[in-house]
């Protein structure tokens, strides 16, 4: 559990960095230090995208799976690292 | 006859049913023939085309080959004898004359049946161009009979008898005589015959048999549902998304693979993430430069960069005057008001104060509709040189007079001519139907005062500036701000240059009155309520005191200091935008007359109002105060603060204190041969000064939209455009408006294309000009940059004031260095004359020790002298 306080807090530090939520394989989010409406938003939308991606990577190939998915936005990135079993959500604004 | 006729036609026909007509001969060919010949039955001559042609010479052939055995034998003659070279030989399919084909002996029928429509083709032609050939006229056949006449026969109508004839007459006796008609019964027996219908049983024949048609169709039901509603009853659902318990959260996170896969996405992320911190690779530099370009292009030619006269207003009646201040209307579109007074000097205006007690003063309402006549036209009792629209009601205004009379009028009677835009239009209207122009609705009208203060407690010198307080809060009796319950303006704050700033409350007191006296000001309120005026602010007339006068006295010596401008940190100038947005949350807003001064226990104090403000001072001061009332230890009575803060930095009077639309805490001063940008909590200097200009500014102005741009007016009719962003030691652009001293400057913004800068003098001109893109449009990032540029200002600032403090430590060091090292060297002589002074005595005391020794050895000779 230590582990995960510590790179969470690595993570958070970096410059430009807004939010991170740890969700689980359904869509719930476990751990995040955003306020929670905007947790469980972000969370719902990025389960449903995140299994559209996986699906189409392996649509494509099936041996192939999705690893990392980023969103750039005009206002915001939106970076995703997916895994079997949990899926990790970074917000940063970079720089303007 | 016609039996006759009839035989006759038998025996033609008779006569010419032989075997075959005379011009043919019918002829039985083999097939031997037939393929020698090439006219198989139906292979080569079929029933349509029955005809071949065979040569003469063939036949002939044929005949002398196969003699007797040929079957051309029969007609060997007819054939030798045939003029031409080709017979035609006719495929008899059916056998009409006997065998199956007949040969056409004579040319004529030959032709005949060949070129029947070649003849005819040929007569036609033969018709058209009568060049050539000639003209065959068509033979008249012999009519052939084949039947037709006994039909016709039986058609035709013949006279099977004689014709009876007969004739009826009168007896001869009754010759001459009357007729007597009588009239029959129709129904009567005997008299007439009746033919009635009957049913023709020709035509009650049963159909037994019928055709018609049958098709196989699916089996199809037409059938419908409806959900019955028996109860109608509102429904709604709500969810909440799915959330872990912080048990289950917790487990989660300790589980292992949770932590391997975290460890190893955050590497990916940590690339990801500085990647975005190095540089952001989706920004197009070429876009973001081209907006700038494309600014200037929108230009077009250079007229456009200037500014554009838009209006102008033609003050036939205002000739000797000047305009001291004006507003442009906040809610009505195109309308300006100007407060016209006196071009008088001040020694002037002392000697003819009779005069001017007599001639009334104007604020003078336009529009744009009518550049002659002024909309309307707001008497006051002394020339105005600043007024108000009030930011929550617009028809309330207040002015300040140059006699320290504050004054207040009403214009909500006058609403209907202010947004008809002037009385042109009525004008044309009324021309029609009245015949004859009316003189009344020529002249504008001339609307009294509602209240105005009273001499002996306002100000004992001209007014220079009235500002109403925002509607978030009002000032106690003891310039606390409390909370403001009525959402709207209630409060003016004053300044004049007689040494006092004064607050004012347009509110009835509370005051107990029986029910008789109540009664006795109403009818008083019913007789006074001349010339159409609105009794708002009857409460107030002539007895109009403020609520609190602050004073400034400087803190060196015993004068105070002259306000000529304020700005108030909460103000209500605030951006256009916000104002608009705020004016659209207010539903009701209730009439000022019924508001009633609540007591100050009530209200709620409001504690994170600032209360300190900044004055702009005759003698080109920025003075940085509160308005709050001290308690004096001793006496216990009230009394203004001490002036914290001031700073000498204009050469002359300062005639703007006012406050960015964008930055709260930014100020622009200008007075004398400069203008300045102040900070509000930086108190060593200003963060930006002009440097001294040719020309005074008597005006200045921030523009609306562009955080970095500020519009300054001159002495000499120029205005200067100065764009922080771009250039600080001179402006950006001039431009001459008028020849004389320019007293005001203020921007509006009429739509987001059409900016308007309106622009008075002294001479009693207003000037409407359109602000160029350029100076109306901001470039990106232009506030952030304004404020970048800004804090880089107070950062010098900073850094110089501490720099002056290190450099006074430091002299101050120095001082007391310089002063030990004159006291050292002092001491040090002294030291050196003792430690002489001390050999001096050793080596006497060493003399004697030594003379001493050797008188005692007996060396000492008498002779050596001591």
């Amino acid at each position: 559990m230590a582990e995960v306080e510590e790179t969470m807090k690595r993570i958070q530090s970096q410059k430009g960095v807004q939010g991170m939520i740890i969700v689980s394989a359904e869509g719930i989010p476990i751990k995040t230090t955003m306020d929670n409406s905007s947790t469980v938003q972000y969370a719902g939308l990025m389960h449903q995208l995140v299994m559209k991606a996986r699906s189409t990577v392996r649509d494509i190939d099936p041996q192939n799976d999705l690893t990392f998915l980023r969103i750039r936005s005009k206002k915001n990135e939106i970076m995703i690292a997916a895994d079997k079993d949990y899926f990790l959500i970074v917000i940063q604004n970079p720089t303007e | 006859m016609s039996s006759e006729k009839q035989e006759r036609t038998r025996s033609s026909m008779d006569g010419e049913s032989k075997d075959h007509p005379e011009d043919i001969f019918p002829l039985a060919l083999t097939s031997v023939t037939q393929e020698m010949f090439e006219c198989r039955a139906d292979q080569e001559v079929t029933g349509d085309k029955p005809y071949k042609l065979l040569r003469k010479d063939d036949i002939v052939k044929d005949l002398r080959v196969r003699l007797a055995v040929s079957d051309f034998s029969p007609v060997k003659q007819i054939v030798l004898n045939y003029p031409e070279a080709e017979l035609l030989l006719v495929y008899d399919r059916d056998f009409t004359y006997g065998h199956n084909f007949y040969l056409v002996i004579t040319v004529s029928a030959k032709e005949k049946i060949l070129n029947p429509q070649i003849l005819a083709e040929g007569d036609k032609a033969e018709d058209k161009s009568s060049e050539t050939l000639v003209q065959r006229a068509s033979e008249p056949h012999p009519w052939v009979s084949l039947g037709s006449e006994r039909e016709v026969g039986e058609e035709a109508v013949r006279d099977s008898r004689h014709k009876a004839k007969y004739k009826i007459s009168r007896l001869r006796r009754e010759f001459g005589t009357k007729v007597c008609f009588s009239d029959r019964n129709s129904t009567a027996e005997g008299k007439y015959v009746e033919c009635p219908s009957y049913q023709d049983k020709r035509f009650c024949i049963k159909m037994l048999e019928r055709d018609i048609g049958a098709q196989a169709v699916a089996d199809l039901k037409t059938c419908f549902t409806q959900t019955l509603w028996k109860y109608p009853k509102s429904a709604c659902t709500q969810y909440e998304p799915r959330e872990y318990t912080k048990e289950e959260k917790a487990n989660f996170l300790n589980l292992e693979n949770l932590e391997t896969f975290v460890k190893s996405a955050t590497s990916r992320f940590e690339v990801a993430i500085q990647q975005n911190e190095i540089m952001d690779v989706f920004i197009n530099d070429l876009e973001s430069l081209s907006e700038e370009e494309q600014e200037e292009q929108d230009d077009g030619d250079k007229a456009d960069t200037d500014l554009r006269v838009y209006t102008s207003f033609i003050e036939h009646f205002c000739k000797e005057k000047s305009i001291s201040h004006f507003n442009w209307h906040p809610t009505i579109n195109g309308v300006i008001a100007v407060a016209v007074t006196e071009r008088l000097s001040v020694e002037e205006r002392i000697e003819n104060s009779t005069k001017l007690l007599l001639n009334p003063s104007f604020i003078v309402f336009w529009s744009f509709s009518d550049t002659i006549n002024p909309l309307l036209l707001l008497e006051s009792p002394a020339d105005v040189s600043a007024f108000e629209f009030c930011p929550s009601k617009p028809n309330i205004i207040v002015g300040g007079c140059m006699n320290g009379q504050l004054v207040l009028w009403d214009i909500s009677g006058q609403l209907e001519r202010l947004d008809g835009g002037g009385g042109k239009s009525t004008l044309s209207n009324r021309s029609d139907t009245l015949g004859f122009k009316d003189k009344q609705e020529n002249e504008t009208p001339v609307l009294r005062y509602c209240a105005v203060s009273s001499i002996e407690s306002g100000h004992k010198g001209p007014i220079t500036d009235v500002q109403w307080l925002p509607e978030s809060f009002e000032i106690s009796r003891t310039g606390i701000p409390v909370e403001n319950r009525n959402g709207m303006c209630v409060q003016i704050v004053t300044c004049a240059p007689t040494c006092c700033v004064m607050f004012w409350d347009i509110r009835a007191p509370e005051t107990t009155q029986t029910s008789s006296e109540k009664r006795l000001k109403e009818k008083i309120k019913c007789v006074e309520n001349l010339h159409g005026l609105l009794n708002t602010f009857r409460h107030l007339d002539l007895s109009w005191k403020p609520i609190l006068q602050v004073h400034f006295p400087k803190t060196d010596s015993r004068t105070e200091y002259s306000p000529l401008k304020i700005s108030l940190r909460e103000s209500t100038w605030s951006n256009p935008l916000d104002r608009a947005l705020a004016g659209t949350d207010r539903s009701e807003i209730p009439e000022y007359s019924l508001i009633r001064l609540p007591s100050a226990k009530h209200l709620k104090p409001l504690e994170d109002i600032s209360t300190k403000f900044y004055i702009g001072t005759e003698d080109g001061e920025l003075v940085y105060t509160d308005w709050r009332m001290e308690e004096e230890s001793d006496s216990g009575c009230l009394h203004s603060v001490k002036t914290s803060q001031s700073f000498v930095v204009h050469d002359s009077q300062v005639n703007t204190v006012q406050r960015s639309p964008f930055f709260t805490d930014i100020i622009l001063t200008v007075g004398g041969w400069t203008f300045a940008v102040w900070r509000e909590s930086i108190m060593i200097d200003p963060v930006i000064i002009s440097p001294c200009s040719q020309e005074r500014y008597t005006a200045g102005h921030w523009s609306l939209t562009k955080p970095g741009l500020l519009f300054v007016g001159r002495e000499d009719g120029d205005i200067e455009v100065w764009d922080l962003l771009e250039k600080t030691h001179e402006p950006s652009k001039t431009w001459n408006i008028t020849t004389s001293p320019i007293t005001c400057i203020k921007p509006w913004i009429v739509s987001g294309k059409q900016h308007l800068l309106a622009v008075t003098d002294q001479l009693g001109h207003v000037q409407i000009l359109e602000i160029p893109w350029i100076c109306r449009n901001p470039s990106p990032n232009e506030k952030l940059r304004v404020s970048e540029l800004l804090e880089k200002e107070v950062e010098r600032l900073i850094y110089f004031e501490r720099r002056k403090e290190m450099r006074s430590k430091e002299k101050e060091e120095r001082e007391a260095e310089k002063h030990q090292k004159t006291v050292e060297p002092i001491m040090l002589e002294r030291q050196v004359e003792q430690i002489e002074e001390e050999g001096q005595k050793e080596y006497e005391g060493y003399l004697m020790f030594e003379r001493a020794i050797l008188k005692k050895m007996g060396l000492l000779q008498d002779t050596v002298d001591i």
